[in-house]
């Protein structure tokens, strides 16, 4: 018998890489802007969609996919806006898994301009997993506190926008938004920080407005 | 959160250089896991003494090398720092880092034993 060392370097994640990257081209192709937006359960990340869904209605088409442990309340939530949406209940997993999205998108009508994934609400494991996206949004409530990104820095740090959102209850909250922004920026300095409520309609304009110039500026990489 | 997902992962990769290589028995194995991953060392190491009863890794030893987290300076090119998640280039002061190591997990290497020839 003989012992033997074998170098294998192989990523722990190299399939779910492997499959958001196939993922991403496709979309892009496809012509579709994807959006992951990840916080932790009751950030409002539905409430977001919800209010985007007027905003971008108009001019654009969006499809929704919702990851969530149980239910399929949040996509019943956006197809009431008459939005198509897809529920991926994990069944107890943390985040989802490119795979997953995988098996939803031949579903997904290629004539759509946005694609939002409403990861599991989970600040921590979904910040690890590629789901093919162009653009990754993180939300931070206010009730939840300005000391949240140094806690949980990969979220923050591996995203393209940062949403603070309920800004309505600044008032209230002794959240301090300028202190959340400048400590996620220290993380990531090439974070897009937007102040939002979406019930009260505070900076929804604004970003509706940001992901359709995304989309423009994604095709016009395409082109 | 999900580690026992990720040894799962794990043991298809083992299972795979194992056949590859003829092995009988797979003795230890190394993973790099970077402090940003997003998982926990420990909980990675329960999940594989779970997972690696009655497979040819079972009595492997695990070796789990914990990486920092590093950052380039897009400005200056230096290599700065280890330590808490911070703002600046600690050499020009620039904020345009970019971090570029710290969210890896990866199978480094396998010690194997196979028959002799």
């Amino acid at each position: 018998m003989t012992k033997k060392d074998v170098l294998v370097l192989k990523d722990l994640l190299g399939t779910n890489n492997q499959i958001a990257a196939e993922i991403r081209r496709e979309l892009r192709a496809r012509g579709i802007l994807c959006v992951n937006l990840l916080s932790s359960p009751g950030s409002g990340k539905t409430t977001v969609l919800e209010a985007l869904a007027g905003r971008l209605g108009g001019r654009h088409r969006m499809a929704v996919i919702e990851g969530d442990i149980e239910t399929e309340r949040d996509a019943e939530r956006i197809r009431a806006r008459g939005i198509p949406a897809w529920q991926i209940t994990t069944g107890g997993a943390c985040h989802l898994e490119a795979k997953m999205i995988g098996k939803v998108l031949a579903d997904v009508p290629a004539d759509i301009d946005f694609l939002f994934i409403e990861n599991v609400g989970n600040l921590v494991c979904p910040a690890g997993y590629d789901l093919g996206e162009s653009l990754r949004c993180v939300l931070l409530s206010s009730p939840e506190g300005d000391d949240k990104p140094k806690k949980y820095p990969r979220a923050f740090l591996t995203a393209d926008v940062l949403l603070l959102t309920k800004s309505d209850l600044l008032p209230v909250l002794p959240f301090d938004p300028e202190k959340a922004a400048a400590e996620a920026r220290t993380l990531n300095p090439r974070l897009k920080v937007f102040r939002v409520s979406a019930l009260k309609g505070e900076g929804m304009d604004e970003l509706a407005a940001y992901f359709s110039d995304a989309l423009a500026r994604e095709r016009a990489r395409r082109a | 959160m999900h580690e026992l997902s990720l040894v799962a992962g794990l043991f298809d990769v083992l299972e795979e250089k194992a056949r590859e290589q003829n092995a009988i028995r797979i003795t230890s194995v190394k993973l790099r896991v970077g402090r940003l991953s997003g998982v926990v060392p420990e909980l990675i190491e329960s999940a594989f003494d779970s997972f690696k009863k009655g497979t040819l890794a079972d009595g492997a030893r695990l070796e789990i090398e914990v990486a920092p987290f590093d950052f380039r300076c897009r400005k200056c090119g230096g290599m700065a720092f280890d330590g808490e998640p911070a703002a600046a280039c600690a050499a020009c002061g620039s904020t345009d880092i970019e971090l570029i190591g710290g969210m890896d997990l990866v199978i480094e290497k396998i010690e194997i034993e196979i028959p002799d020839p």
